[in-house]
């Protein structure tokens, strides 16, 4: 029996090929607002996979340092270790800003780490070897082995490259000493500290006459720093997290989470908003692909209305017809499905923000596209039935 | 096609209409469209179906063509009865794929076909093996002297040889009667008796009757025999029945 389905397809290739590329591009742009979707958790999770922590240990009664600030001092972590289930503890200090790369900036997150301790799976390069002014960037950022970044009093070289490490911004990270990250965080120009010094010495409180060391203690209180954002912990084998975060909580009065409490802190309360924007946005395009597939699938009908008149006045089973106008549908779906597939793997390392396509995903996509067509066809199938056969007859 | 009663094995007429009548709604606002119209029309033979606008040309081809259901009377196809208190058959699509062609105004051909596959579809919608279903259109190619257009696409043929290829798909279901709804219509007078001749010729060869609906005042004369219809009566009148060489 001939295929109607691809007679007709044969027949006007070129207008059913750019309907389903049209299609496609569409596909494409839903494909890719849940990729975005995707990137903004992968890029929570990317974090704590890095921190590689069992428990995070911020200030008290805060959700830092990510979802609001937290300053512990940094030798809190001595205290930490006291408590029992503890490996390791680690301070750390996160900062974002914008650095310059070229003629253009870039915005980072720079993860103050006690590099001995927190080794990086590097992709290109060293590890920071040295105490003062080098730093591992992730290859996001753009810099390469040998670069200089000039950040606030002083230049960093990067002497190495990670993947995927990301803030859960998106950012990429660029990993320096504690010491360096602390300076970059919390000291002041020079400008700053000269208005500070005088104001300080002017004040006759803290500069009384005869007591100069009053003074001296003083600045070195307020020029030097002493914080850090998050202390990361890491257990003993069989340690219970909660237990010791509890612990943790009750002894040095901070707030401890164990992994998956901050990890949905970070997916479930930082980028909740913005996730759920993003998913409504891919509701309504989803919504907005299936009206116009239907359409287009109707239309398709529609332009054929008396020929499909024809075919039933000689005989042609409703099945027949039924299904050349599905196999259509099913077809520029395919077509459609392949197009967006296609344009979001090119077009998706050009954006700025990370970007994932998970094959559970991709094959979600196509099976809804597919349930879309199929839903779609039911317009122009009802159309071609209820067109009477004697329409073929006179004018 | 479930067929539910088959009878008169007398001789036949390719297709007998008795006191057929067809009314669109009912009550005070019913239009008799039909009132009792009797024909009959021989294998082989030409008929014409005349009348003006509104008159029931169109509802008693579409009556004819199982296409409506009829008010009343009787429609017997080469002996078969097909209607008579209701069609007599289940499946009126499967008795027009089976028993009956059809020639519209314009060829209407499926677009997406090529000449062959426009004919050969009507044979495969009976079952028939897409051999057979080619070798049938390739014959009714051959016939109609428009083989070497048998690969070409509809939108590449002339308006004449479109309408040949409907008269061939027309012919594919080896059908004992054809309507045609006024098939000349769209033609300048030449073609339109080219037509003609042909709708005759392939009457005479293939022993099937042609029932052609027609406005066209050129083409009356070439009728032996032709129905008027006015206000839904019809009449049966002699026709000049004019060779087509003094016509052409």
């Amino acid at each position: 029996m001939i295929s109607l389905a691809y007679r007709d397809v044969s027949n006007s290739f070129g207008r059913y090929l750019l309907t389903g590329i049209g299609l496609g591009l569409l596909i494409g742009v839903t494909l890719t607002m849940a990729g975005v979707f995707r990137g903004m958790v992968d890029d929570g999770k990317a974090l704590l996979r890095s921190a590689d922590a069992d428990i995070w240990v911020v200030q008290q009664n805060t959700l830092g340092p990510f979802a609001e600030p937290s300053s512990l001092p940094d030798n809190i972590y001595r205290g930490i270790l006291a408590i029992e289930g503890i490996r390791q503890a680690t301070n750390v200090a996160y900062l974002t800003l914008e650095v310059g790369r070229g003629s253009h900036s870039v915005r980072v997150m720079l993860e103050g780490i006690d590099t001995q301790q927190n080794p990086l799976h590097l992709i290109a390069g060293r590890p920071v070897m040295r105490s003062h002014y080098e730093l591992v960037a992730d290859e996001r950022s753009g810099f390469k082995i040998g670069d200089r970044i000039p950040i606030h009093r002083h230049d960093y070289e990067v002497v190495g490259l990670t993947r995927g490490m990301r803030s859960p911004s998106g950012d990429p990270i660029l990993f320096l000493p504690l010491k360096d990250a602390q300076e970059i965080q919390f000291l002041k120009d020079n400008d700053a500290l000269f208005r500070d010094r005088v104001q300080l010495k002017e004040n006759p409180q803290l500069n009384p006459p005869g007591n100069p060391a009053l003074l001296d203690a003083v600045e070195q209180q307020l020029f030097s720093n002493h914080r850090v954002n998050t202390v990361l912990i890491q257990l003993l084998p069989g340690a219970n997290p909660r237990r010791v975060a509890d612990d943790i909580e009750k002894w040095l009065r901070l707030t401890a989470y164990p992994k998956d409490e901050m990890e949905d802190i970070l997916i479930g309360q930082l980028i909740a908003m913005a996730s759920k924007q993003i998913g409504l946005f891919l509701v309504i395009l989803t919504i907005v692909s299936a009206a116009i597939v239907a359409l287009t699938i109707y239309s398709m009908t529609q332009t054929k209305l008396k020929e499909i008149a024809v075919l039933k006045l000689i005989g042609t089973r409703n099945g027949l017809i039924s299904r050349m106008i599905l196999l259509e549908a099913i077809g520029l779906g395919l077509v459609g499905f392949l197009t967006g597939k296609l344009a979001v793997t090119y077009w998706a390392p050009l954006f700025p923000k990370h970007i994932v396509l998970l094959p559970d995903d991709t094959l979600r996509a196509l099976l809804i596209t597919m349930i879309i067509c199929v839903l779609a066809s039911i317009a122009g199938i009802r159309a071609a039935l209820r067109i009477p056969p004697g329409s073929a007859i006179g004018g | 096609m479930t067929k539910t009663h088959i009878s008169e094995d007398t001789m036949k007429p390719a297709i007998r209409v008795e006191n057929l009548s067809k009314t669109y709604g009912s009550g005070s606002s019913a239009v008799q469209a039909l009132k009792n119209a009797s024909m009959s029309v021989q294998p082989g033979e030409v008929v014409g179906l005349l009348g003006p606008s509104g008159s029931g040309k169109t509802t008693l081809l579409q009556c004819l063509g199982a296409i409506i259901d009829p008010s009343g009377g009787r429609i017997t196809l080469g002996g078969d009865v097909l209607f008579e208190n209701g069609w007599q058959y289940s499946d009126r699509r499967a008795l027009r794929r089976d028993r009956i062609g059809f020639i519209f105004q314009r060829p209407y051909l499926i677009p997406f076909m090529d000449a062959t596959e426009n004919i050969a579809i009507l044979p495969m919608l009976q079952g028939q093996t897409n051999k057979q279903a080619y070798s049938r259109a390739a014959e009714l190619l051959d016939i109609l002297d428009i083989t070497e257009r048998g690969s070409a696409r509809i939108e590449e043929l002339s308006g004449g040889e479109q309408q040949r290829v409907a008269i061939a798909r027309a012919l594919a279901n080896r059908p004992p009667i054809i309507l045609a709804d006024e098939p000349t219509a769209p033609l300048d007078s030449h073609r339109a008796m080219s037509v003609m001749q042909l709708l005759h010729e392939m009457a005479e060869k293939l022993k099937t009757a042609i029932i052609v609906v027609t406005h066209d005042e050129n083409i009356i004369p070439v009728f032996k025999r032709l129905y008027r219809i006015r206000d839904g009566v019809l009449h049966e009148e002699t026709g000049e029945g004019r060779a087509f060489d003094a016509l052409l």
